[in-house]
């Protein structure tokens, strides 16, 4: 039977308040005789763990980077959503709601979404408190601008900063309590294993990155913040240490993984330039505001680029196809992220790409240049030319940008009941981490405001109620449960020191990067996903016997720790290929060629698809087992999605 | 495979990095030979290629810290030929491409320097010394919820867009690196002058900046002497008006505080 | 400790020192030069005697000359504190490649340096003049007062003295071009509007001062 999701009865407006309501609370003295463990310090973790110990619990937040402030969080650039309706232009909670179900075309829980546009607007006061410089008007009101996906401005930013500043002043919060002694933080220490004591997350095993230790720690609790997998492909927008090991080492203990085939491709990035690449730069979704998206009409001429034999600013106007334009004349450049980048995936295949490898197309701002000035434009997206400039040595201002789909976000995640719970009784995920709120598609700017609602107004109510069922005795590392697992984690790191092979973890990345982008990134289909999953199996093969590595355990040794998350992503990626070869429908950004409309759009399969997919790992190359939680649509209409 | 300009001609380079094997031992610079690195590479791809080259040939790569790669989390951190994060000024070492060396290069990298600094390894370098200062008192003591409507204090954009340009720092700890003093001045100014200037920041004005101040010194940074290697270095252009404000708060706050310890 | 010393021991609170001292030395300069400049006075010191006489006998002037000294004495005191600390800063290991002439002026790098020429010069400078007027007998000259012109007219005679003069003017020269404005800032007290205007008086003020100081050697090795 799967397990409950524990969505509370009652109308959807009022569900959250009385699960508030009936949940057990910990009594205010009790609270300091409770350890939590929060593993990642990003928006997720440094909220929740702030929040923790504000109420009096005993936290340790670990982060494998050298400062909380690394997560990589910090990198969002745009903004964050919240329904507080500032505009005056006709925002709600179920607005937002309605907005965010709909762009996840449909495959997320309308409870949990309806909770997160409800704390949204909490949020936005808890970060101004703190001190986050959110942008104002003159008259010293907090400015708000639009995001795709939606037909109110409900987006708060700082300039292209949003996630650093957000992040900043949960880090504060976190700083605070670790001055306070409530958090006890460890940073360069990573987790490689939950402890799991009588079916309860009682712990984590972790390495220290700069000594090389394994220790165990023990909680009453444990919280995973640690981000989501977009680096399964390799190159992606996410920061070099992203990564699912902590996720999949609690996959691996039972907690089930959701929806994993559900990873979000951004349309707008810098394209790959050579094999070297380590990882891919996003231009912000707001750059389509403004800029126009075009190949060439013809191959002929697109080949003529290639050889930098044309310019593109030398391409007359009848020469090219503004194809955004042309196929979706109501949305134009505008269309969500997942139908802009499959087009331009379409016309690379077509053989019109730019660039000297031909994956990219135009971002052409020629024409708002010639009505408004270079200035202007300067003003709105200055720092974004500037970036571009740097990494590619063109001048946007002059000739278009060439831009490509990259990886971006991955919606899927473990599985988390209403509380945010896994299937393992103890054990909390939140933010990217689990798969919760954005069904098969999340919105520019809901990134953020799931992170910390989730740290900061859900977490601290859920995990009272377990808890408060848990006696309130001293947790220790005694149960042998510690021992056989530190075990495990140090069994596992010797055996990679001691494959002793030819290629480098980064070898095996690459490849299974390159597998994953092909056959299961933007356009999937069953063939390629069956290949791609028998080659992904021989790959982990040979990386179990071939790997490379150098030094030893016992000091800061980077391959290992790469070669520790590359294993991961392996397997990993293989429960995506499965994933994907399942959904036998198109939907959000799980993309299946055979499921298509007539003009080529995503067809979904409501009737037969409309579940969360839950994998429980049941053993080492054991089939793994695919549950169903049905998602019940009782507030909204599900409809075809049409940008035309 | 060069992506925008296909007529770069890829260069062969000389480099002279630091290498120590842990906090204990002596380090010293090593010479290495890369080949074919396009000009499109950012240094740190560079550094991936050597380090590559040196595990397949059964090397220690070299530990450096990096990890966005977008010039935002602050964490990659080289010396290159004498200066924090290298020659072009308002860029962190990831965002700098090869395409500013040239074909021949001798190129010296080493880790940020200063006493409360200390190397792990090779170039990576300890800094918790700055997230000590900020646990010193760079917040607002407010808890989660209970807070008022975020609009309920307007703040004049002008003062918000100040305090925003404080709050861009990255906590690199170029400043620190560059200064002659080994002074967390700009880096301190930085959080403390966001705080003084927004209002929400006011209530503990006084024990912050004394906090925090309190904290740097026995850090072991060192002290300004207003010189501006640090600003100037900086990659995302944190400005000495901030060390002035700074110093006024200090001041302010020693003169005005009801703290006799 | 108390709040004063604690204030006064911290990183900026020990550079407040430096700069409260700082510019307290510099209205000294002007004081002292506005005096010396009798000197070019033609007529063989009379002037500059009956100055020199005032200031060695005056009790307001005397009671000054306490706090100039201890104006100096902090200044220095600290100056070689805050140097021998912030080498401690740097830490043991240096860089093998430092380019920092890139990102900031010499002279704001040499203050140490610089700053421990002109202590040099006051040493020699105080026993040239301070020391013989204050503790020798000197001959007067006409007026009766200690003719303290002659001691200027001897000394300047000595190609070694006059050397030993002017570098010591250029090196204040470099001291005050960065400290002037330095002192504002370490005092926070800055502004858009006003840091210019403090920065071009800094800059004419040095170069003022330590010309005119600079022009007395010269004058009378070339002129007298």
């Amino acid at each position: 039977m799967f397990p409950d999701s524990k969505i509370p009865e009652g109308p959807l407006a009022e569900k959250w308040d009385k699960h508030k309501f009936n949940v057990k609370l910990v009594n205010p003295a009790n609270k300091r005789k409770y350890d939590v463990i929060v593993v990642g310090t990003g928006l997720a973790g440094a909220s929740a763990a702030a929040s923790l110990a504000e109420l009096g619990y005993n936290v340790k937040a670990f982060t494998f980077h050298d400062s909380p402030r690394r997560a990589h969080s910090i990198a969002a650039q745009g903004g964050i959503n919240a329904a507080k309706n500032y505009q005056n232009d006709g925002d709600s909670v179920f607005r937002l709601f309605y907005d965010t179900i709909k762009g996840g075309d449909y495959r997320a829980r309308e409870a949990n979404v309806y909770r997160l546009a409800q704390v949204s607007v909490n949020i936005i006061d808890q970060c101004v408190a703190q001190g986050v410089p959110f942008a104002r008007e003159y008259g010293g009101l907090l400015a708000n601008r639009s995001f795709g996906g939606a037909q109110v401005s409900r987006t708060f930013y700082a300039r292209g900063q949003t996630g650093q500043q957000l992040l900043l002043g949960a880090y504060s919060a976190l700083s605070r309590q670790v001055a306070y002694g409530k958090v006890k933080l460890y940073t360069r220490s990573e987790m490689l294993d939950v402890v799991v004591v009588d079916g309860q997350a009682r712990g984590i095993i972790t390495r220290n990155l700069i000594t090389g230790e394994i220790e165990q720690h023990a909680a009453h609790a444990v919280v995973l913040a640690t981000g989501g997998y977009g680096n399964v492909f390799y190159l992606s927008t996410n920061a070099m240490y992203c990564n699912v090991t902590a996720a999949w080492r609690a996959h691996k203990r039972g907690a089930y993984f959701a929806n994993p085939c559900f990873t979000q491709i951004h349309p707008t990035c810098i394209p790959v330039s050579g094999d070297y690449q380590s990882k891919l730069t996003l231009m912000s979704e707001s750059l389509r505001n403004d800029g126009r998206v075009w190949v060439p009409k013809t191959v002929e001429t697109a080949e003529r680029i290639r050889k930098g034999q044309l310019k593109a600013s030398d391409v007359p106007e009848e020469d090219r196809d503004y194809f955004l334009e042309r196929k979706y004349p109501a949305f134009g450049n505008l269309v969500p992220r997942d139908v802009a980048s499959r087009n331009a995936k379409q016309m690379c295949d077509e053989g019109r790409g730019v660039g000297s490898t031909g994956l990219a197309v135009y971002l052409d701002f020629a024409d708002i240049i010639k009505r408004t000035g270079a200035e202007a434009v300067a003003q709105k997206y200055g720092n974004l030319f500037d970036m571009y400039a740097k990494i590619t040595d063109e001048n946007p201002y002059q000739e278009p940008m060439r831009i490509y789909p990259a990886v971006h976000y991955t919606m899927g995640g473990l599985w988390v009941d209403y509380n945010l719970q896994t299937t393992i009784p103890g054990l909390y995920a939140t933010g990217e981490c689990n798969f919760s709120d954005h069904g098969a598609n999340r919105l520019g700017a809901s990134a953020l405001m799931q992170g910390l609602a989730d740290g900061y107004f859900v977490i601290p109510y859920t995990i009272g109620d377990y808890l408060a069922q848990t006696p309130p005795k001293p947790v220790t590392t005694d149960h042998p449960a510690f021992k056989q697992t530190e075990a495990e984690v140090r069994a596992r790191v010797q055996k990679l020191m001691s494959i002793n092979g030819t290629r480098t973890p980064d070898d095996f990345h690459k490849h299974l990067g390159h597998l994953m982008w092909e056959y299961c990134g933007m356009a999937r289909n069953a063939e390629g996903l069956r290949y791609a999953k028998a080659e992904i199996q021989k790959l982990r093969k040979e990386f179990w016997s071939d790997l490379k590595l150098t030094g030893t355990e016992n000091e800061l040794n980077q391959a290992l720790e790469k070669a520790g998350r590359v294993a991961d992503f392996i397997e990993l990626g293989e429960l995506m290929v499965d994933d994907a070869l399942d959904r036998n429908e198109s939907c959000g950004g799980h993309f299946r060629e055979e499921f298509a409309t007539e003009e080529g759009e995503a067809k979904r399969d409501d009737e037969n698809y409309a579940y969360v997919a839950a994998w429980q790992y049941v053993g080492e190359n054991q089939p793994e087992i695919l549950n169903k939680e049905q998602l019940v649509f009782e507030n909204v209409k599900l409809t075809q999605r049409s940008y035309k | 495979m060069a992506g925008s300009n296909p007529n770069a001609k890829p260069m062969n380079l000389t480099l002279k990095v630091w290498r120590q094997k842990n906090r204990n031992t002596q380090g010293s610079i090593v010479d290495y030979q890369v080949k074919d690195i396009s000009p499109d590479m950012s240094f740190l791809e560079m550094l991936d290629v050597l380090n590559e080259d040196l595990l397949r040939k059964g090397e220690e790569p070299v530990a450096f810290d990096h990890d966005c790669r977008e010039g935002i989390c602050g964490s990659c951190n080289l010396f290159i030929n004498g200066r924090a994060h290298g020659p072009e000024s308002g860029t962190t070492t990831c965002q700098l491409h090869m395409r500013k060396f040239n074909d021949g290069d001798t190129i010296t990298i080493e880790p940020w320097r200063a006493a409360a600094f200390p190397v792990n390894k090779d170039l990576s370098v300890d800094r918790s010394a700055f997230d000590r200062i900020i646990q010193a008192g760079g917040y607002v003591s407010i808890n989660t919820g209970g807070t008022p409507d975020a609009n309920e204090i307007p703040i004049p954009k002008q003062i918000a867009d100040r305090a925003f340009e404080a709050a861009t720092c990255i906590g690199c700890g170029a400043c620190v690196a560059s200064c002659k003093n080994a002074s967390a001045m700009l880096f301190v100014s930085a959080k403390v002058s966001q705080l003084a200037l927004l209002p929400q920041g006011h209530v503990e004005r006084k024990t912050r900046v004394e906090n925090m101040v309190a904290q740097m010194d026995k850090e072991g940074f060192g002290a300004c002497t207003n010189i501006g290697s640090c600003a100037a270095e900086c990659p995302v252009g944190i400005s000495l008006e901030n060390i002035a404000i700074l110093n006024q708060e200090f001041l302010l706050a020693k003169a005005t505080s009801n703290n006799l310890a | 400790m108390s709040w004063i010393s604690k204030t006064f021991s911290s990183s900026i609170g020990r550079k407040i020192i430096m700069a409260v001292t700082g510019l307290f030395l510099c209205s000294f300069l002007v004081v002292h030069l506005v005096g010396n400049l009798q000197l070019f006075k033609a007529d063989n010191g009379v002037a500059f005697n009956a100055y020199s006489e005032f200031m060695g006998h005056n009790p307001l002037i005397r009671t000054l000359e306490i706090v100039l000294v201890l104006g100096f004495g902090f200044h220095i005191y600290e100056g070689l504190t805050l140097a021998a600390k912030n080498r401690a800063a740097r830490g043991g290991q240096g860089y093998v490649s430092n380019h920092i002439e890139q990102n900031s002026s010499w002279h704001s790098r040499s203050m140490a340096m610089l700053g421990s020429i002109v202590l040099f010069f006051l040493i020699v400078h105080l026993y040239n003049f301070f020391g013989s007027l204050r503790f020798t007998d000197v001959p007067r000259d006409a007026n009766g007062n200690e003719d303290a012109y002659a001691l200027v007219l001897a000394a300047f005679k000595n190609p070694l003295y006059v050397t030993l003069y002017v570098v010591a003017q250029i090196a204040l020269l470099y001291h005050l071009l960065h400290g002037f404005s330095s002192a504002f800032q370490t005092l926070g007290l800055t502004h858009r509007k006003y840091t210019p205007a403090i920065k071009f008086v800094g800059y004419a003020f040095s170069i003022i001062v330590c010309a005119a100081f600079a022009a007395m050697p010269i004058y009378f090795y070339f002129f007298k």
